[in-house]
């Protein structure tokens, strides 16, 4: 029987906000599912576009990005520059034929670690769902 | 005896050929420095000739354009073995180019959107006992360094006389170049503009334009004036010219040495300047970006990280 | 793994022995690079690269990967949480290749020190600093210091007298030469940056002349208002104020104000003026004042900022605001108190004795509906209720409560001395308070005791609602204010609930009392402390190191396309008139919105390059 496919996130977490929230479900022993890999970052504002496709070139199956809710940034507006940038870069993917369920964005504060839970469950099923994922560059021919 | 140059064009418009046409007197020069042993579009020199040179007997070859079919390929391959230098020359050889655009679709959407149901080119042809066949049609353009190794490439669409001459004289030169390099300069454009310095310090936008929906003041940063102009992260090397001709920056030059990937990092900058910290504002400034890919990725998306849509 | 020279395995690699084998093991192997897989950076990033430093090698050739909270203490698959082991840990070590030696920054801390709130929390900490020869600004929003603790009675379980030991305190703030009082002011505006916050301060008008007032009062009598007529938020309504009044009589600062809302002179111009005529020699009394603004530089700031208590009228079966005698605990305190609106006699508002008192706990605490938490007072505080009105009316009193919680310092031994006395106790929440039917004017409250395991139906006079602690209505706003977080519960967020209990994730700043959670005055004060020690620290030391993990320009690559600029939230990037951008690494707080825009790639960040990143990602998706 084959393996049940499992996909792989990489998720760009907020030092302050959803990388303490990750922080937090470890202290609480909340279980989620084992598929997410964190990169930390001071800011989502830090997550520049070219991580995100790299992270799918690489074979990335979901990319996940973390950060404080609006008005919450710890460095006062830096969210909402990465949310301006992901509503581009999503129209962008969106044409690149990636599917909107492999790129989320998603306010966690540092207060919320049940979220973090709930969030990356979501996105695990949902990515589960739409099945293995081979990345454009491996389909070139040359 | 001169050095040995060939020149070649893959998928390509032809503009890259104009250009060197382009050098003017300049043109003189080269011919009296090197010898001219391969330039399909000038010159009446068969493959065979090609093949039959020993390898590395030329001393630089000049691919223009994007690899998509088979034969392109092949001849690119053939001439990196005959060649001690091979230049991507071009936006389309150094990054997949406009035609690189049809990694937006595959092979078989585009002979479908082209021929629709009608008559098929038939990939072999028989006739009196002899057989001609065409070259495979890939999915998947590619730049040209992804099927075999460049030295140098030559970024623009086309690249400048300026650019050319500037390539031409250093590898004739004593001191040749890193390998790799980019024969341009390594900042952005914004640097050669001549209207850089009225961008606001603090410049943001509610919403883009399109160059049709507007006659931009012949002065003021593009930018500034809404559309969605690329200088600030495309290579310098052009000198402004489409800003000089009151049109944005679409990005030819290519990415400086700090970016893996043109389009996503343009389309970081543009997003960063966006005035609007709800989903509904950044839409609504959106709406002059009905095309990303081909906004962001105008000449670059067989280079860059993903490098097609996804097939299947 | 490509690039590891040395792999070892040790059960506390944070203990001294554990240090102590990475300096060796660097002094020995000749390593370079360090990476532990251990648990959070935000536990103990610090110690490791501590003892990266001490044996010689730059403390920020470390890298730290979070193998427990992120990993082993989340997830029940072992084979899956060993593969994503090894992929963090992957990618730790192809990161950490890309690290370069940094150096540590240093800022210098101002001495002074602000503290937002004047309740006894504020009250403390603003003491203590002062007394260590350091200058504060305190800053209280009402008209006087004091907060709360002002409003109580008694205090629990010692029934010490709050007044008397608050308001010696009180009195110290306004007689301390290292304390500058602003009450009736708020803070506005915060920017910079540990060591050197600039703080912008508000003062409301009080449209008295603070330098000329002597507290006198006369102003008071003289005023036109024969009968004092307006609601005395002092006594939650419970009693009548004048339009120029002093919230009670011990108020610090001992100045009155006057309410433009209720004063005759501004709703119609045309009062007599008699507080003006009375006032003639001093002359303190100003109708034109203007708020006014006070900027000042600090190096740290406690907040201080307090609690309010639970509204019931969000529960609205209990018939709080619908039924007179239905009254807050907040609301007894006043009534028991002999400065209160009765004097101290316990007389419902038709001013007859109450016979039978019941006391419901934990309204707004507890409950889905409300608020989960525990508001950990009241239980104590409701006993100390019931105690005084017992005391006081000889009334039977009866508490139903949930569980009892008396988990302090003699806290049990008062729920037996109040149990002794009488006190009458029914374990049960009550669901539902109405009149009785036979219109004498009494109240049922209807609980199942769930020790007689029967529904019971109680008739009293006096329903004492123990309402909860809930955060200032505005506590979003100003912790916005001073950029730090709060829990789920919506108190402000502590840096570590056990480690870091008075610090916040902004540096230099430190919360006491209640705003950071429901607790009592010796919890509070321990916190005030704790926090005025913790500033005193930073204050001593003079200066403080802070994390190089600065955006920075390449100049040469720099084209000056200015898109960077306006993307700073500190204003830390400047454009020079070689029309290059330049980041002044003193204002850089480093979250790197500006690297991930410059379209050339000519901003980097110190600690997140670029290419430490991509190399993440690349470790964490090289498939084994």
């Amino acid at each position: 029987m084959p393996e049940a496919f499992e996909p792989k996130i990489v998720a760009f977490f907020c030092n302050w906000c959803t990388y303490l929230a990750a922080d937090l479900a470890g202290t609480s022993r909340i279980k989620y599912a084992p598929n997410a890999r964190v990169v930390r970052v001071m800011c989502s504002g830090r997550v520049d576009p070219q991580f995100v496709m790299d992270a799918f070139a690489k074979g990335a199956d979901g990319v996940l990005i973390g950060g404080c809710h609006p008005g919450d940034c710890h460095y006062q507006e830096g969210n909402y520059k990465a949310l301006r940038r992901v509503e581009l870069l999503k129209r962008l993917l969106r044409q690149m034929g990636v599917e909107e369920e492999r790129f989320r964005l998603e306010w966690i504060s540092a207060a919320e670690g049940e979220r973090v839970k709930i969030v990356i469950d979501d996105m695990v099923e949902k990515l589960r769902a739409l099945g293995p994922r081979v990345p454009a560059r491996r389909q070139e021919v040359a | 005896m001169k050095p040995k140059v060939a020149f070649y064009w893959c998928a390509s418009c032809g503009g890259c050929e104009e250009a060197v046409v382009d050098l003017d007197e300049e043109i003189l020069n080269v011919v009296n420095a090197v010898d001219i042993v391969f330039w399909p579009v000038a010159l009446d020199f068969k493959r065979r000739d090609v093949e039959a040179m020993p390898d590395g007997s030329i001393l630089a070859s000049f691919i223009n354009g994007a690899i998509r079919n088979s034969e392109q390929r092949e001849m690119a391959e053939t001439l990196r073995a005959k060649s001690q230098v091979v230049v991507a020359f071009g936006s389309c050889a150094q990054l997949g180019g406009i035609p690189g655009l049809a990694n937006l679709f595959d092979a078989k959407e585009i002979l479908q959107e082209v021929y629709g149901d009608g008559v098929r080119p038939q990939m072999v042809h028989r006739e009196n006992g002899h057989s001609l066949s065409l070259p495979e049609f890939f999915d998947t353009v590619l730049a040209l360094d992804r099927v075999i190794g460049v030295d140098y490439y030559l970024p623009g669409c086309p690249p400048t006389p300026k650019i050319i001459a500037g390539a031409l004289h250093a590898l004739l030169g004593a001191d040749l170049p890193p390998k790799g390099a980019v024969l341009a300069p390594d900042h952005a454009l914004c640097e050669q503009c001549p209207r850089k310095d009225t961008r606001p310090e603090k410049l943001v936008l509610k919403e883009f334009k399109r160059p049709h929906q507007m006659i931009a003041d012949q002065q003021t940063c593009l930018l500034a004036q809404g559309l969605a102009c690329l200088g600030p992260g495309t290579r310098a090397g052009c000198e402004a010219l489409c800003p000089q001709g009151n049109m944005p920056c679409t990005g030819c030059f290519g990415p400086t040495s700090r970016v893996r990937d043109f389009g996503a990092k343009a389309l970081s900058a543009i997003a960063s300047v966006i005035d609007g910290n709800t989903e509904a504002e950044i839409a609504r400034a959106l709406d002059a970006v009905p095309d990303p890919a081909g906004t962001f990725y105008r000449y670059s998306l067989p280079s860059s990280l993903l490098g097609r849509r996804r097939m299947g | 793994m490509p690039g590891v020279a040395l792999a070892r395995e040790y059960k506390y690699m944070c203990s001294d022995p554990g240090q102590e084998l990475i300096r060796q093991d660097i002094r020995d192997h000749g390593l370079d690079r360090i990476v532990v897989a251990a648990c959070s950076p935000h536990l103990h990033e610090k110690t490791f690269r501590h003892a990266v430093a001490e044996a010689g090698l730059n403390p920020y050739y470390f890298h730290m990967v979070n193998l427990r909270e992120h990993d082993s203490w989340v997830h029940a698959d072992k084979p899956a949480a060993a593969a994503k082991a090894m992929d963090l840990i992957r990618a730790a070590v192809r990161r950490v290749r890309w690290h370069v030696p940094l150096e540590r920054r240093q800022a210098p801390i101002h001495a002074n020190a602000l503290v937002v709130g004047g309740g006894i929390a504020g009250i403390d900490a603003a003491l203590t600093l002062a007394s260590a020869g350091k200058h504060v600004y305190l800053v209280e929003r009402e008209p006087t210091i004091g907060g709360h603790m002002a409003q109580f009675d008694k205090t629990f379980p010692t029934l010490d007298c709050a007044a008397c030991i608050l308001t010696p305190k009180m009195t110290a703030v306004k007689s301390n030469p290292n304390i500058t009082l602003w009450s009736y002011s708020e803070v506005r505006r915060v920017e910079g940056y540990v060591g050197n916050y600039d703080v912008e301060i508000r003062r409301k008008p009080r449209y008295i002349i603070e330098d000329l007032c002597v507290g006198c009062l006369e102003c008071i009598q003289a005023c036109v208002f024969k009968q004092a007529k307006v609601p005395d938020e002092f006594n939650l309504g419970l009693g009548k104020r004048k339009p120029v009044y002093i919230p009670f009589p011990q108020a610090v600062p001992q100045l009155v104000v006057i309410d433009p809302e209720t004063c005759i002179e501004f709703k119609s111009g045309k009062c007599k003026k008699t507080c003006v005529e009375v006032c003639a020699e001093r002359n303190a009394i100003d109708f034109k004042q203007k708020e006014k603004i006070e900027n000042i530089r600090v190096g740290t700031i406690i907040l201080a900022t307090g609690f309010e208590t639970f509204d019931p009228v969000r529960v609205p079966y209990y018939g709080y605001g619908l039924y007179p005698n239905v009254y807050t605990s907040l609301e007894v305190e006043r009534l028991v108190n002999a400065s209160g609106p009765t004097g101290g006699e316990i007389v419902l508002r038709d001013g007859r004795k109450p016979a039978t008192v019941g006391i419901v706990h934990c309204v707004g605490s507890r409950d889905v509906n409300t608020n989960r938490y525990c508001s950990r007072v009241c239980c104590m505080y409701s006993l100390k209720l019931a105690h005084l009105i017992k005391e006081k009316t000889g009334a039977e009193v009866i508490e139903f409560y949930i569980d009892m919680r008396a988990p302090g310092k003699a806290f049990e031994e008062f729920y037996n001395r109040v149990a002794e006395e009488g006190v009458s106790f029914v374990r049960g929440k009550v669901a539902d308070i109405y009149p009785a039917g036979n219109g004498d004017g009494r109240l049922i409250l209807q609980a199942e005791d769930t020790l007689l395991g029967m529904v019971r139906k109680i008739p009293v006079d006096m329903v004492v609602l123990s309402v909860g602690l809930e955060p200032r209505p505005d506590a979003n706003d100003v912790r916005r204010l001073f950029n730090i977080g709060c829990s789920g519960d919506g108190f402000f967020l502590e840096r570590h609930p056990k480690l870091a209990p008075v610090s916040t994730f902004a540096d230099g700043i430190f919360v006491a009392g209640c705003c950071q959670g429901p607790k009592d005055i010796p919890d509070t004060v321990a916190q005030s402390g704790a926090a005025a020690a913790q500033a005193l620290a930073l204050i001593d030391a003079g200066v403080i190191e802070l994390e190089p993990n600065t955006a920075y320009v390449t100049e040469d690559a720099c084209c000056g396309c200015k898109t960077c600029i306006p993307l700073c939230p500190y204003s830390a990037i400047s454009f020079l008139e070689e029309k290059k951008a330049r980041i002044n690494e003193v204002l850089c707080k480093g979250c790197g919105t500006c690297v991930a825009a410059c379209p050339s790639g000519s901003i980097r960040q110190n600690l997140f390059e670029d290419q430490q990143i991509f190399e993440e990602i690349g470790g964490i998706l090289t498939y084994a």
